[in-house]
């Protein structure tokens, strides 16, 4: 097959579209998380989003929709328990992680027979993306690079240094809500691309590869950025060619990005 | 007459019942280059702290420019240079972006704004000795070249206070002198009142108007001239010290 035959299916440009935009949010929020040392709130909150699928199974209702209300407090939970009670951020949301797996578990046991719709979640189904689905991404992805372009400057000032940062006027509480908020949303939207079990995979590789190479706080973010989406691009048409699951491809076509410029940078 | 720009009165701070500021009153104004010190532990850093507003005292009062820090708006009035403890240092940003981060934050209040912000920052940078490294990467910085980045983000904006806090530990003699002298300059001329943490005792008495000693609560609060003139502070300072600062070496 040829690479104009791969642009012919609808399926395909839908998931292009699609993954490329969640890519590119993931990107972004991934260098914020990095630097942050919150890499793994994306983790944590993937695990969550299982129990909330399975939930969403149980009630008969669309699981991103049951998702999103469920995450989005459960990145504030993370947030706070890490503000309140001087936990550290591993430790908050390791408790809030395997919450979430156990609420999954216990759900899945009790409802039966929906195993393999949870599967599907679990590992994701990017080439499955629907027209709604397509125009979600879209609009959430704008709204999220909205409110990043329009904090660019606290982000800045709090992720290098928060406390000159707080006597600068910022309200990093605020910021911090708004950014886990957001990786919260992505998380639900990046199931479909790659699944629960990957998600975060999305948030950090671009991220850590970019900062092994970026020679600015912007120049990070644009290299993450076209990180994510290439390998969207080349993960899909792999996976597609030689008929192997998407997620998996795009984390692995991630991983030997990362391992190449980490050799480049290290060794050569 | 001049204007107070800080009233601090009765303050005190206990952390988990330890007790680290007692009873301290104090007032700054316009103009004005204080020099804070104390030995280690003496409750400088918890005191700054207090005045910008990071931590609420127990009892007392503090009028930050009239405000009380907790409801403090005009933070383009205020320059501050932290500790250096808790940023990263591995942070992917070049002396220029960090630097601009000073200014952009308050952009919409800075003062002088139809200068070109790039004329605003390469000023900063000038007076810092920076413009030939503007574009490396911070990691990449040495101690005393980062401590002159954090200080030109601290002065980007032309504040009315500027804060330090121990702000010349990474740097060599040379560059901790050009350093007072340009804090110096910054007081004379452009009238910043500057108030300045450090251990350097020798180093401020030769350029500050004032001297704030604490340890815990205030032990000399007033002029370098009454400082030199009190018998008590050689049992503080040691005789020597005091030789030091009082006769300006």
């Amino acid at each position: 097959m040829n690479i104009t035959d791969f642009f012919y299916y609808r399926f395909i440009i839908r998931a292009l579209i699609a993954g490329s935009f969640i890519a590119l949010i993931c990107s972004i929020l991934g260098v914020l998380l990095v630097l942050r040392r919150l890499s793994l709130i994306g983790d944590g909150l993937a695990h969550v989003t299982f129990g909330s699928v399975a939930l969403g199974l149980l009630i008969r209702h669309h699981p991103i929709y049951v998702s999103l209300p469920i995450i989005m407090a459960s990145s504030l939970g993370i947030l706070k328990l890490t503000e309140k009670t001087k936990l550290y951020g591993d430790a908050a949301i390791g408790i809030v992680s395997s919450l979430g797996i156990a609420s999954g578990v216990l759900i899945a046991s009790i409802a039966g027979g929906f195993n393999i719709d949870l599967f599907s979640y679990l590992f994701g189904n990017i080439l499955a993306i629907s027209n709604s689905e397509v125009l979600i991404s879209i609009s959430l992805s704008m709204i999220i690079l909205f409110i990043i372009s329009f904090f660019y400057n606290e982000y800045f000032s709090a992720t290098f240094d928060e406390e000159f940062a707080m006597v600068s006027g910022v309200n990093t509480k605020r910021i911090n809500s708004i950014l886990v908020l957001m990786t919260g949303l992505t998380v639900v939207l990046a199931m479909r691309i790659v699944g629960i079990m990957l998600t975060s995979a999305l948030l950090i590789f671009p991220a850590v590869t970019a900062l092994q190479i970026a020679k600015g706080f912007k120049n990070a973010l644009i290299i993450s950025s076209i990180i994510a989406i290439f390998s969207v691009i080349v993960g899909t048409y792999i996976s597609f060619i030689i008929n192997l699951p998407t997620g998996a491809t795009i984390v692995m076509v991630n991983f030997v990005i990362f391992i190449f410029i980490f050799l480049f940078k290290n060794v050569f | 007459m001049q204007m107070s720009i800080l009233n601090v009165k009765d303050l005190s701070f206990r952390y988990n019942k330890i007790e680290v500021l007692n009873n301290i009153s104090f007032y700054v104004n316009s103009g004005d280059y204080i020099g804070l010190v104390g030995p280690n532990g003496s409750g400088k850093t918890t005191l700054i702290k207090i005045i910008l507003g990071i931590l609420k005292p127990n009892r007392g009062t503090v009028l930050l420019f009239g405000v009380n820090p907790l409801n403090f708006k005009d933070r383009h009035l205020i320059g501050y240079l932290p500790q250096r403890t808790h940023f990263n240092l591995y942070f992917p940003a070049t002396v220029k972006e960090v630097i601009s981060s000073g200014l952009f934050l308050k952009k919409k209040r800075v003062k002088n704004i139809d200068r070109f912000i790039d004329e605003i920052i390469n000023e900063a940078m000038k007076l810092m000795d920076l413009v030939e490294i503007k574009n490396i990467l911070i990691s990449e910085l040495s101690g005393g070249q980062l401590q002159r980045v954090l200080v030109a983000r601290a002065i980007v904006n032309e504040p009315d206070l500027l804060i330090l806090d121990e702000p010349t530990t990474a740097l060599d003699p040379e560059t901790r002198e050009r350093f007072f002298q340009t804090l110096q300059e910054l007081n004379k001329i452009k009238n910043t009142t500057i108030i300045l943490v450090t251990h350097d005792i020798g180093s401020i008495g030769k350029y500050a108007s004032k001297l704030l000693y604490i340890d815990k609560s205030i032990i000399f609060y007033g002029s370098f001239e009454d400082f030199c003139a009190s018998k008590d502070m050689g049992s503080y300072f040691g005789e020597f010290a005091q030789h030091l600062i009082c006769h300006r070496h």
